[in-house]
């Protein structure tokens, strides 16, 4: 089981895309809103040297965007 | 192997283009940085026929939905970066993954934000720099931020950063704000906008993160501490990979009433065209046209 945290702001619309992907998929995640929390906020930052959302992080890898098919590679299976 | 048509974006005219090359039996590959496009973008929808209200988001999900019901092939997250004609009359795309060969192909590429053009941008961008007040406003919150333009676009990007941002500063290079009177009434009455008309943004400052930009104003270069450097400065055409056919002043393909291009074999729908009226409706409607347009071509080579 893959361990999947998603940093994320309530008004993006590939944050949105991103997390009802991977619930489609049966796949559990941590969703971190960044505007709630700024310490979270820093942390998607200095995990991802950018201030971009959505930053979805898979077992340690950075993956910044909804970039499903890096996601879906990351997690074996095709987008 | 030749496809018989290949489709350049997944906005609403490319995927309404996908349904209808689909339920005329045409083979067809899509191809899409994105699914959804400017769209996806949208907060509230209200003059997309048959919705009263819906978001550009769940806009995009019934296009989607309505698109996979037919099974259509669809490479995502893939850029098309080079278009051209080969000796064969068939047209060859190179994307950032792969390459194709097809009969016939549609652009609906759509649109992307314009870019500043100064120093420090490219470097700052998603580094403070950002194009989506949408996606990435609550980032900042708590900070000062600037936002570059003086329409629609940029007065909803004050008014949305007001309630977050600690200051909004509304840098316009125009003499007034544009947009509409209602939007124009609400910052200029919010309390936390300072506006500066007539001032341009000439540099954003920042080693990791942007720190302060520099804008001409008053006569004067003037240093502004912001975190946040929202650019609403209108968009471009993603026209960049093509070049054998005729585009308008503005970079758009220019088409003709069938959506025709002046090159044989390439259609275009849209936004990237210089159909006079960028809407969600007129783009899903200039898709299915391309396609009925493109179903012809394809017919007269057998």
């Amino acid at each position: 089981m893959a361990d999947i945290k998603i940093f994320s702001t309530a008004t993006c619309p590939y944050c949105v895309r991103a997390k009802k992907y991977l619930t489609e998929k049966n796949i559990s995640f941590v969703d971190i809103d960044v505007a709630a929390d700024p310490m979270a906020a820093e942390e998607m930052i200095s995990l991802s040297g950018q201030m971009g959302v959505p930053v979805i992080v898979i077992d340690g890898d950075v993956i910044i965007g909804f970039d499903k098919t890096r996601i879906a590679a990351k997690l074996g299976f095709t987008p | 192997m030749i496809s018989d048509l290949v489709i350049v974006g997944a906005g609403p005219a490319g995927i309404t283009a996908g349904i209808y090359a689909a339920r005329k039996k045409i083979d067809v590959l899509m191809i899409s940085r994105d699914l959804g496009g400017q769209t996806l973008l949208s907060a509230d929808v209200e003059n997309y026929t048959g919705y009263q209200f819906i978001t550009g988001a769940d806009l995009v999900l019934k296009f989607e939905e309505h698109l996979k019901q037919f099974g259509v092939s669809l490479k995502e997250n893939e850029s098309v970066r080079n278009i051209r004609q080969l000796p064969s009359r068939t047209i060859f795309l190179e994307t950032d993954k792969a390459s194709y060969e097809t009969r016939c192909v549609i652009i609906a590429s759509g649109r992307r934000p314009r870019w500043l053009g100064v120093p420090g941008e490219e470097a700052l961008r998603n580094k403070g720099v950002t194009y989506c007040a949408t996606c990435d406003g609550p980032v900042f919150s708590g900070k000062a931020v600037a936002v570059i333009g003086g329409g629609n676009s940029a007065l909803d990007a004050a008014l949305s950063m007001v309630k977050i941002a600690s200051k909004v500063y509304l840098v316009n290079i125009n003499p007034a704000l544009a947009g509409d009177s209602v939007m124009r009434e609400k910052v200029e009455n919010s309390g936390k906008v300072e506006i500066l008309n007539n001032a341009v943004i000439e540099e954003v400052l920042g080693e990791k993160f942007v720190r302060a930009i520099k804008v001409r104003y008053a006569g004067a270069l003037k240093e502004l501490v912001v975190q946040g450097v929202f650019v609403e400065i209108g968009s471009v055409p993603n026209a960049d990979m093509i070049d054998f056919v005729a585009k308008n002043k503005s970079g758009e393909i220019m088409v003709d009433q069938l959506n025709r291009t002046s090159a044989e074999g390439v259609f275009a729908a849209g936004d990237v065209t210089d159909v006079p009226e960028k809407q969600i409706i007129v783009a899903a409607g200039e898709g299915a046209k391309a396609v009925l347009g493109a179903f012809r071509y394809l017919a007269r080579l057998r």
